[in-house]
């Protein structure tokens, strides 16, 4: 490209023309933003359109009304919260000694245990559904109780996801902090208490996240270990959207499970992006 | 002693995790529906549900379409997500972080959530809210941001004076990213790639809820199977698929791993 260059940008020599490549650079992202603002911005929006107006397009805060003053709504809604925290609870219980064992002992070798923790993530999670199930059946304890079998159909889904993030904090720590506090007399099980358990709950929150939100709402799961007998949130979206054909108060629906989303990500204060799913594995 | 207790808890876990997928490897050699060690007993070990599997030219156009639609999907999230991290990452003011903002929107929401807002909007854009590119669409929605995820911690490590450099020995800022910038963080859009694959393949709500009719994915299949059936068994011949699937993702993750290894001795 030729172009006359003014006194000006030969004064501003180097500094100016990294500043004009660096316009360059960043205009890259515009294609993504793009695409962004169609399918993930507007779509939003139009939730949010679709759940303040009635059947005729007109302004009304009724689908509210009806989410807060039905009671099989709200039983919903108290259901999946219950059925979350449960499964929440129970993957970080279970995944905080494994995830503490691959970081610190050296079980994990080569990081072939962690491997062998994580791989259930790329199978298919309804093949891995229906595989629990099949054991379930075959040990004789299937259809024992309906939400037994469900929170275990969960945890077993959604325990890698918690598993790695805590995993990832805890090899990252700092670990002249724990020589630190040992040396200084601290007990290990106070070394554990006071420095490697706080420094750990970012792990924890960012597991939380990837597991709280889909256990409300994934009605895979619930369907297929609740005998059809335990309905959650998102069951109750599906069913606007699909059987009843009221996407109204379907839309009202899935903005609470929006605002429910933003709260939860206020309580763990988010989430950090480089842990979720094993992107940097 | 305390070593014991690891090893222990560590093995109780991998049985949690392991004894469904065992299990449903050793009944896809059992012809019937029933999952119980009497049937199992009464009717031995074949290659039936194997057979009836590579038979069923339904399932196996299920299978070809599933994977197929898993690689688009995820060529697409590689380069749309690939361009955009090297925007987000170059572009410090407004753009590049509401860009980043409105990318974690799809990682943190409920996938039934993002599933209705895009039938909202193909409806109002199309008559029709269900076509294969609605589902490439909704696709690409979930996967994008995974990309993004892997390609960034990869720009931050990358040393910033080599594009520079590459500018000041005379290439285009198009070849300095091509031959300088593309090779440091080829290991991130790679493990983007392949986590767009698994991602699309995991997925069952959006498909569900985008896919034209007359089309499945093995997720939509096997739900629906599972739905249609009795509370205590599953399609038989998709047990024989699912063991398939295990045994391909096993070899892969050991290869990868047996690569890496290699890789990090040298």
């Amino acid at each position: 490209m030729t172009k006359e260059i003014t006194p000006h940008e030969v004064a501003a020599g180097g500094a100016n023309r990294k500043f004009k490549f660096a316009f360059s650079r960043k205009q890259l992202c515009i294609p993504y933003g793009l695409f962004l603002a169609m399918f993930v911005v507007l779509p939003l929006l139009l939730i949010v359109f679709h759940s303040f107006t009635d059947k005729n397009g007109g302004f009304s805060v009724d689908n509210f009304v009806r989410f807060f003053t039905s009671s099989t709504t709200l039983t919903t809604l108290i259901i999946s919260v219950l059925i979350g925290f449960a499964t929440t609870l129970i993957c970080i219980i279970i995944a905080y000694p494994v995830a503490y064992i691959l970081a610190r002992s050296n079980l994990n070798k080569g990081g072939t245990l962690l491997m062998l923790f994580i791989m259930p993530m790329w199978i298919n999670f309804v093949l891995r559904a229906m595989a629990m199930k099949d054991l379930l059946t075959l040990i004789g304890v299937f259809g024992f109780n309906n939400y037994v079998n469900v929170i275990i159909g969960m945890v077993y889904d959604y325990l890698p996801f918690m598993i790695l993030p805590i995993y990832t904090v805890l090899i990252k720590m700092d670990k002249s902090l724990i020589e630190a506090s040992l040396d200084l007399g601290a007990s290990p099980f106070r070394t554990f208490t006071r420095i490697t358990f706080p420094l750990s709950v970012s792990g924890i929150a960012s597991g939380a996240t990837m597991v709280f939100m889909p256990t409300m709402t994934c009605y895979v799961i619930s369907d297929t270990f609740g005998n059809g007998l335990i309905t959650i949130i998102g069951k109750l979206i599906d069913e606007q959207f699909t059987t009843f054909q009221n996407w109204n108060l379907g839309s009202a629906m899935a903005l609470v499970l929006l605002v429910i989303m933003l709260v939860s990500m206020w309580v763990t204060g988010g989430f950090k992006s480089d842990d979720v799913r094993g992107t940097n594995l | 002693m305390k070593k014991f207790i690891q090893v222990f808890y560590v093995a109780l876990i991998l049985l949690f995790i392991y004894a469904p997928i065992f299990t449903l490897v050793l009944y896809s050699f059992v012809d019937t529906p029933i999952v119980s060690i009497q049937e199992a007993l009464r009717i031995g070990f074949s290659f039936e549900l194997y057979k009836k599997l590579f038979n069923d030219a339904a399932l196996m156009t299920i299978v070809w379409d599933t994977l197929f639609l898993a690689f688009l999907a995820a060529v697409l999230a590689t380069v749309l997500g690939t361009i955009g991290a090297i925007g987000i990452y170059y572009s410090r003011g407004k753009l590049g972080k509401s860009v980043s903002a409105a990318s974690r929107i799809p990682v943190i929401n409920a996938e039934i959530v993002t599933a209705v807002a895009l039938v909202l909007l193909f409806a109002a854009i199309f008559t029709e809210s269900r076509s294969y590119f609605a589902m490439v669409i909704g696709h690409l929605v979930i996967t994008t941001p995974f990309v993004v995820l892997s390609v960034m911690p990869k720009l931050k490590q990358m040393d910033p004076n080599l594009y520079e450099a590459a500018l000041d020995l005379g290439a285009s800022p198009a070849k300095a990213l091509f031959s300088v910038v593309l090779p440091e963080i080829l290991p991130g859009v790679l493990s983007g790639f392949m986590l767009s694959i698994t991602l699309s393949l995991d997925d069952y709500i959006i498909s569900a809820y985008t896919k034209p009719a007359g089309f499945d994915t093995i997720s939509t299949y096997v739900y629906g199977a599972m739905a249609k059936s009795n509370a205590n068994s599953s399609l038989p011949a998709l047990r024989a698929l699912s063991a398939i699937i295990f045994v391909v993702i096993i070899l892969v993750v050991v290869a990868k791993n047996v690569y890496t290894r290699k890789k990090e001795a040298k």
